[in-house]
């Protein structure tokens, strides 16, 4: 696969005291953080603690009131929607609910990106091949196993599969930064393994930087103890001791749009905070 | 007493901004070509059927109504008169305006409503996209073009079933009566049986869009969200129609 995007910026994201109030409620509570180039975070934190608000914030969706915020090196802080989208075509983005446009089929959901983001449509019309965004389409849905959904309608598809298809659509582009909100929220236990093991799938083959929001236990777990092995296709545990279990994947639990902890995996399970602990032990013994 | 006036007054300014930069946007490039053409098939298209009936109606019930009080004066062969200028200055653009308030304003807010509420309307402006762009003046472009459009066709089908009236309950000659209705309309008449439509069309677009993209609280927000689009829009239409009528009748 060529990569269509450049330059690797040392800073995916940065938060540098961010405030945000959704009228007198706080969206977003002086939070300041640095996710490089590469690495990865969990956000953990229960239904209205801010992860989504956060991921928001990251790609200027949405403003914030105070604060400063980084996108791959770039204040974007007070940048124009115009400005912001050239910027946005290097971060793939999977929400809630997957995101998928109903009126459109699952391959022009997947080629919406390529199609619409012109930073990236002048690289194709350089390729002058019009196949070129076919076959990424393509590479994308076979990525996720659902190659043969091509023609099919997001209404048509099952919870987890719509989710799989936002994965590829978040994923098109090969963007630097890869932001999950919730990846396997209202999905069974079968189905949501397969979400992370496919966000594995994507850090691990690509070292993008990836975000994730979830509320589950396993999907931290998962992210910052086990690796995609290209030569098995199969996802499996790194060595306990190895030192990019570590160093891969962090953790950032919030709590009404506060950070309240951040640290490795072995941190946070040693963490005595009792608002950590309940991430931990989800049945609260 | 501020406080109560802080959201309605925040509101307009939201309803202005997107106005405006649904407007700008007709200026300015990508132009969803596939999409006004979309609009217009919905809005004006599917719209042809049921404004046709109400003007075949309208006109029906006017030219009733009207002989029976012109009867009294012996004015019967006016009918052709009362039809026409009612229905071109009035009947016509507000009756039109209103169905198409009821199936469009309330389409448009509940269709961009269900966007917001599952993120559609964030991913399109993640995937690089303005929702604005692509979905506000690709809507405001259709409905400014075909609403002039269908109510010209509604004025012509009263104008139609004035004349079945006429001629066929009243005895009134065809010929009396298409020339009377004819050459009743003056400039000034056809003029504002235009601008009101183009003046409605733009409130009814821009009303759905404004209340779906504020659209918060699920499948409950979008319900409301359509409601508000259709009263609102309805309300703006009887004022407007106020307003420009009291522009022209000093012309």
């Amino acid at each position: 696969m060529t990569r269509l995007v450049t330059p690797q910026p040392s800073t995916a994201v940065r938060f540098d005291d961010v405030s945000l109030h959704f009228g007198d409620a706080p969206g977003l509570d002086h939070v300041s953080f640095e996710i490089r180039a590469g690495e990865a975070r969990v956000i953990y934190g229960a239904a209205g603690s801010g992860k989504s608000t956060l991921l928001k914030t990251a790609m200027g969706l949405v403003k914030p009131d105070s604060g400063r915020v980084f996108l791959l090196g770039e204040d974007i802080t007070h940048m124009k929607e115009r400005e912001l989208f050239d910027l946005r075509a290097r971060v793939g983005v999977l929400f809630q609910e997957g995101g998928l446009f109903d009126s459109l089929t699952i391959a022009e959901n997947v080629s919406y990106p390529l199609l619409n983001q012109r930073a990236l449509l002048e690289k194709f019309r350089a390729n002058g091949d019009g196949r070129v965004v076919e076959d990424r389409v393509r590479e994308a849905l076979r990525f996720v196993e659902l190659e043969a959904t091509l023609e099919k309608f997001p209404s048509e598809l099952s919870g987890g599969m719509r989710r799989r298809v936002g994965i590829a659509r978040a994923v098109v582009t090969e963007p630097d930064l890869v932001l999950y909100d919730s990846p396997t929220a209202g999905l069974d236990p079968i189905t949501a393994h397969t979400i992370i093991a496919l966000i594995l799938k994507e850090r691990d083959l690509r070292h993008a930087a990836t975000i994730m929001a979830t509320h589950r236990y396993q999907d931290g777990q998962l992210m910052a103890k086990f690796r995609y092995n290209p030569n098995s296709g199969e996802i499996e545990r790194w060595e306990p001791d190895d030192p990019r279990v570590q160093a891969g994947t962090k953790i950032f639990v919030m709590d009404r749009g506060r950070l309240t902890f951040e640290g490795t995996v072995s941190e946070f399970q040693a963490s005595p905070d009792p608002y950590v602990r309940k991430f931990l032990n989800p049945g609260g013994a | 007493m501020f406080d109560l006036l802080k959201r309605p007054l925040e509101a307009f300014q939201d309803f202005v901004l997107l106005s405006g930069r649904a407007f700008r946007n007709v200026f300015r490039s990508p132009h969803y070509a596939s999409d006004i053409f979309l609009q217009m098939d919905i809005i004006g298209v599917g719209s042809l059927f049921i404004v046709s009936l109400v003007g075949l109606f309208s006109g029906i019930v006017m030219a009733m109504q009207m002989a029976r009080t012109l009867t009294r004066y012996g004015a019967q062969g006016q009918v052709g008169i009362i039809v026409s200028l009612t229905l071109v200055r009035e009947l016509g653009p507000v009756l039109t305006a209103l169905l198409v308030a009821g199936r469009n304003a309330s389409g448009i807010a509940s269709e961009l409503g269900s966007m917001k509420v599952t993120e559609q309307i964030d991913a399109m402006r993640a995937l690089g996209t303005d929702p604005i762009q692509k979905l506000v003046t690709p809507r405001l472009i259709a409905t400014a073009f075909v609403l002039p459009l269908l109510t010209v066709i509604a004025d012509f089908i009263g104008l139609v079933g004035g004349f079945l009236i006429s001629n066929f309950m009243l005895g009134i000659a065809s010929s009396q009566y298409w020339t009377s209705a004819w050459q009743a309309i003056e400039y000034n008449d056809i003029v504002q049986g235009l601008i009101k439509p183009f003046a409605f069309a733009i409130v009814i677009a821009l009303v759905g869009c404004f209340y779906g993209l504020q659209t918060t609280g699920g499948t409950q927000g979008v319900g409301r969200a359509t409601t508000r689009a259709v009263v609102v829009s309805s309300v703006w239409i009887f004022v407007l129609t106020t307003i420009i009528g009291r522009v022209f009748v000093n012309l």
